[in-house]
């Protein structure tokens, strides 16, 4: 009977707070600006922190108020510095805009503990392996932001430039001397 | 006939647009017999690898003994095609290989050592090929490993089998040939038209289409009067001469030449009720159906100034260029670039330690005076790039957005419609390596694209990950919930 009558009251407990949680997130509502979201949309979403603010939405916030350029964010590489230049109509010179050589996270299999500390930073689940086993990286996943590395204990995780093969090869840019600039 | 007729008049008023004339520099080869006895080198490598789409599946291991025309590696999937071993011998491994690519990076082949039996394996030949059905012949075309033999190495089984899901009306067969330099196709129909008429016929039956064209640059009158009299018994095959004009033989302007009809942008000769194969192809079927055998050597043209005795040679798949060259008499010390196919198109190759594949219509040694090389000059928007662009794009000013990293900007001028055929480059006085910029900007579209894509996958698995965290933290609560329940019960 105290034990039906305490889940009871928890749950009617829980219940009224969420609707009260509800009910102020719609009246109490700060207006989005809805551009920030949809840069947002555009950034990679991985939460890097590689471009100096702490996730993808500060940085579109910044990005928007106008207090960062366009090139901030080295996982979207050119690509997206190009993208947000033409969403805010911005000027930028993407001739100083290295793409970053694509690397790809790999773990050791020698000193890997199997401690999960890789497996829990890593925002896309790129990491996979139980607890006291090897862990590995699905390359595939993996957007080289190096959180892993970071946390791991035993520095069995290091970052490697994905290698080129036929697949991926594509051809250089004619160098200017000989392109008459 | 009448249908016949109509194309007829069409030939005459349709314009090609743009278009060049390099040198043919065909001479040196044209009037050779293709050699037939070319010693077999000591080792062969095979790429899984020859064609557009997905590598082979190999079915052999190390140490495997093979006999001549035995599967090596099987296709996978619709686009792939098959490889076989050249000739009968040991399997000594799967490695590894340089490619003949411009990057000159390593891809997996499989290496066959010779025995020097020259063994065939036992081939199922079909004495009437008109006894099989459309379905049957498109499966022994899948089997011998058939590619496109002009450049494009596109899977010739897939495209058969289009032909009886689609309708087609006419095969057009191309003799065109108009990369300078090369005479393997002019060497093959003028030396063997009678199976590559008979090639034609198996392939008008598998579509079940009613007549073919076999077009014929008019610098090859030898070839033409060969074809002619080898198809003057077959009523629904026409042989017709076409204008030497590079590109001639770029599928969408012998579309439009010989029968009227423009491809769409964007679209394929088959929209228009149109499928193209190449003469080589129309022979390797013939083989293929007729004798079973796969495709397992080819001719091609090995030329050049750096080569004392250009010819073309019938080798075994898999042979290295180097050994051709060797074979020809060539001269590394006067080689300035090698290519592999035609020096419009063909591929540059950083050393030619690599194999002859089935696309490879051509090995070249250049010398420096045949390249020419000259540092490019600032453009002098003399426009003579824009009258020579087949496809009718403006490439001076692609080149500059592209210079300027304004990828869109060439889009929008049409960057995508390019069929980085050089003529632009070949025509500029200022010799910007205009068709380099094209290439380097398709690369990097592709790369674009993929970055997309990753982007989107990110975004994906960064949600999901999101998403199985909120839901551990709500089973957590609720566990701790129902946990100081309990305590509370007590
Ligand atoms: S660097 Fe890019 S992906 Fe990383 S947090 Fe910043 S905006 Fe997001
Ligand atoms: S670098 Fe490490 S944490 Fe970052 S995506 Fe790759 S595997 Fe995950
Ligand atoms: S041909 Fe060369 S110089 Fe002339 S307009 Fe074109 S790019 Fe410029
Ligand atoms: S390479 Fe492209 S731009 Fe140049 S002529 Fe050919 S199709 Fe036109």
């Amino acid at each position: 009977m105290y034990i039906l009558f305490a889940v009871l009251s928890l749950t009617a407990l829980g219940l009224a707070l969420g609707f009260m949680l509800g009910a102020a997130a719609r009246y109490f509502k700060v207006e989005d600006n809805p551009l920030v979201d949809e840069i947002e949309k555009m950034m990679p979403g991985s939460q890097c922190g590689q471009c100096g603010y702490p996730g993808c939405r500060p940085a579109a916030e910044a990005l928007v108020a106008g207090k960062a350029s366009a090139t901030l964010c080295p996982p979207g590489g050119k690509a997206l510095a190009e993208q947000l230049a033409s969403k805010l109509s911005l000027d930028i010179d993407l001739a100083g805009v290295e793409d970053q050589v694509p690397m790809v996270a790999r773990v050791s299999e020698a000193t890997c503990i199997g401690c999960t500390r890789c497996f829990k930073v890593c925002p896309t689940d790129a990491i996979v392996g139980a607890p006291k086993q090897i862990h590995a990286v699905v390359a595939d996943a993996c957007i080289a932001c190096g959180k892993c590395v970071e946390v791991c204990p035993t520095e069995c995780l290091g970052m490697q430039p994905i290698k080129t093969t036929l697949r991926n090869w594509r051809w250089a840019k004619p160098d200017l001397a000989a392109a008459g600039a | 006939m009448v249908v016949l007729d109509i194309n007829a008049l069409w030939r005459r008023r349709s314009k090609i647009r743009g278009g060049v004339h390099p040198e043919p520099r065909k001479e040196s080869t044209a009037d050779k017999p293709i050699v037939t006895d070319f010693p077999l080198p000591e080792r062969l490598y095979l790429p899984l690898q020859q064609h557009l789409g997905q590598p082979a599946e190999p079915v052999v291991r190390a140490g495997d003994k093979v006999l001549k025309g035995q599967l090596l590696a099987a296709s996978r999937g619709a686009v792939s095609a098959s490889v076989h071993a050249s000739t009968s011998g040991t399997v000594a491994g799967i490695e590894e290989y340089p490619a003949p690519h411009p990057s000159g990076l390593p891809t997996p082949t499989i290496v066959l050592e010779p025995d020097g039996e020259d063994r065939w394996i036992e081939g199922a030949g079909e004495a009437d090929p008109f006894s099989l059905t459309p379905e049957e012949l498109c499966a022994r075309v899948d089997q011998a490993g058939i590619v496109g033999l002009g450049g494009a190495a596109f899977p010739s089984a897939m495209k058969l089998n289009l032909g009886w899901r689609t309708r087609i009306n006419t095969l057009i067969i191309n003799g065109g040939e108009c990369e300078p330099y090369l005479t393997c196709d002019d060497r093959l129909m003028r030396e063997r038209a009678a199976e590559i008429v008979e090639g034609v016929r198996i392939m008008l039956h598998g579509l079940q289409c009613p007549t073919a064209l076999i077009a014929i640059e008019d610098n090859k009158p030898e070839a033409y009067a060969a074809m002619l009299d080898a198809a003057k018994k077959h009523g629904r095959i026409e042989v017709v001469q076409v204008p030497s004009l590079y590109p001639m033989g770029w599928e969408k302007n012998l579309v439009t030449h010989l029968t009227g009809k423009e491809v769409p942008a964007g679209g394929r000769p088959t929209d228009v009720g149109v499928l193209l194969h190449n003469v080589a192809t129309a022979y390797a079927v013939q083989r293929a159906v007729r004798y079973g055998r796969p495709l397992i050597s080819r001719v091609v043209t090995v030329s050049g100034e750096a080569v004392e005795a250009p010819r073309n040679v019938e080798a075994p798949l898999g042979t290295l260029l180097s050994e051709l060259l060797a074979f020809c008499g060539h001269k590394p010390e006067r080689t300035a670039r090698y290519v592999m196919g035609g020096p419009m198109m063909g591929d540059h190759l950083p050393h030619v330690q690599v194999p002859l594949v089935k696309r490879t219509s051509g090995i070249l040694a250049l010398t420096p005076e045949e390249i020419q090389a000259a540092d490019a000059r600032p453009c002098i928007r003399c426009g003579r790039c824009v009258s020579a662009c087949p496809v009718g794009l403006l490439p001076l000013e692609m080149m500059t957005r592209i210079r300027a990293g304004q990828l869109d900007a060439a889009v929008s001028f049409g960057l995508r419609d390019c069929i980085s055929c050089s003529s632009c480059s070949y025509v500029c006085p200022s010799r910007i390596p205009l068709v380099h910029y094209f290439k380097y900007a398709s690369g990097e579209l592709m790369a674009r694209q993929q970055a997309q894509q990753k982007t989107e996958q990110t975004n994906r698995l960064a949600e999901e990950k999101r998403r199985r965290l909120e839901r551990a933290k709500q089973a957590a609560a609720a566990r701790k919930a129902q946990a100081s329940a309990k305590e509370d019960a007590s």
